[in-house]
């Protein structure tokens, strides 16, 4: 079994490449978004109350893991999170 | 379709790559000079290795009906020793002269210390002198924002034709500068610590093709050169044409280094025939 030394030193470079491509596909839908509505406001779109669910729900998502102390697993959690759709 | 690799260390790889990179399009690979995974002691090492590059390399590209250039450079990594970068730069004349060696790279920064400013502040001036190209590595990761700046500082302190100088492994906080700045940017595309397929697209759409260069590094560590063809995959499944991707991935190599009339691959556009041009 690994340490938590090892854990964090083995999957870092890994999970910060896999948020980088979820902040990219946020940027994404963003622009597209925008590019939608005919303009951008300050380079970013104007809030979108009726905003894709799924998108919605990959939010949802990003506020399970950034809990500090979840009741159960993170990967439990997310799975539940996305059967609803 | 045709690609040019822009960025290739080719002498990490096996001939298994040139095999299916010709299999699928590509036509020329560019090898800049790298760091061999540990800092090397003697010029005579450096000469060995550019007389890799310049020499047997591009026989063994051609191999596979793929062109081989290269440039020439002491690594970032390895300024820490300005005596051995001095010696190392004494030689780059005689690999200018060579038939496939394009300029001076990949010189740049890993930690921005003095030396390594210094050094590339040596290495611009040189290729400038002689008239050569210039390929510059950004720093890698947390290092990488800092790194860049200070590069555009070394730079904009020299007397540099910007249009001949290409800074690699821009990322999404760091391309703007370099753009607005004048000079040729490269996205470099690693499965983990650098650019991915889908970012560089992403910034092809917001920023435009013009300067723009995309490679794969490739090298001894983790490394995929068919990130490259991933990212023409996904810049055309956003419905982007055929002719707009050569654009990018070929012609927007052939504009940059065929500043060296040595690269001497033209521009490509797609032509439809008609009917009647088939059966003629």
């Amino acid at each position: 079994m690994l340490t938590s030394a090892h854990v964090s030193e083995n999957y870092f470079l890994e999970s910060r490449h896999m948020l980088l491509e979820i902040a990219a596909h946020f940027d994404r839908y963003e622009a597209a978004v925008a590019r939608e509505a005919g303009g951008m406001t300050n380079g970013r779109a104007a809030a979108r109350p009726g905003e894709d669910g799924r998108m919605a729900r990959l939010r949802e998502a990003l506020a399970i893991l950034a809990a500090p102390r979840p009741e159960g697993e993170r990967t439990v959690a997310l799975l539940e999170l996305f059967a609803q759709d | 379709m045709q690609i040019i690799q822009p960025h290739y260390h080719a002498i990490a790889r096996t001939a298994q790559d040139y095999e299916r990179m010709a299999m699928s399009g590509v036509v020329a690979v560019a090898e800049p000079a790298f760091w061999a995974g540990f800092d090397r002691l003697y010029p005579e090492t450096f000469i060995d290795y550019f007389r890799q590059i310049s020499e047997f390399e591009p026989t063994r590209a051609a191999q596979y009906g793929i062109r081989h250039f290269s440039w020439v450079a002491v690594n970032p990594k390895e300024a820490e020793n300005p005596t051995l970068t001095r010696e190392v730069l004494k030689h780059f004349p005689e690999f200018f002269a060579k038939p496939t060696v394009l300029g001076v790279g990949e010189t740049g920064l890993h930690k921005s210390t003095k030396n390594e400013c210094d050094s590339l502040e040596a290495h611009v001036e040189i290729a400038m002198q002689h008239g050569q190209l210039v390929l510059i590595h950004t720093p890698h990761l947390a290092d990488k924002a800092h790194g860049t700046k200070r590069v555009l500082e070394v730079l904009a302190g020299m007397n540099v034709d910007r249009e001949r100088i290409w800074i690699d492994h821009v990322e999404e906080q760091t391309i703007r500068p370099c753009l607005d700045a004048g000079y040729w940017v490269g996205f470099t595309l690693y499965p983990i610590t650098k650019c991915s397929p889908k970012r560089a697209v992403d910034m092809l759409e917001k920023y435009g093709t013009e300067r723009i260069l995309v490679n794969s590094s490739a090298d001894w560590g983790p490394s995929d050169p068919f990130t490259l063809q991933e990212c023409i995959l996904e810049y055309r499944r956003r419905g982007h044409s055929l002719q707009e991707a050569i654009d990018v991935f070929h012609n927007n190599p052939c504009r940059f280094l065929g500043q060296n009339p040595k690269f001497d691959i033209q521009p490509i556009r797609v032509e439809t025939l008609s009917r009647e041009g088939i059966s003629a």
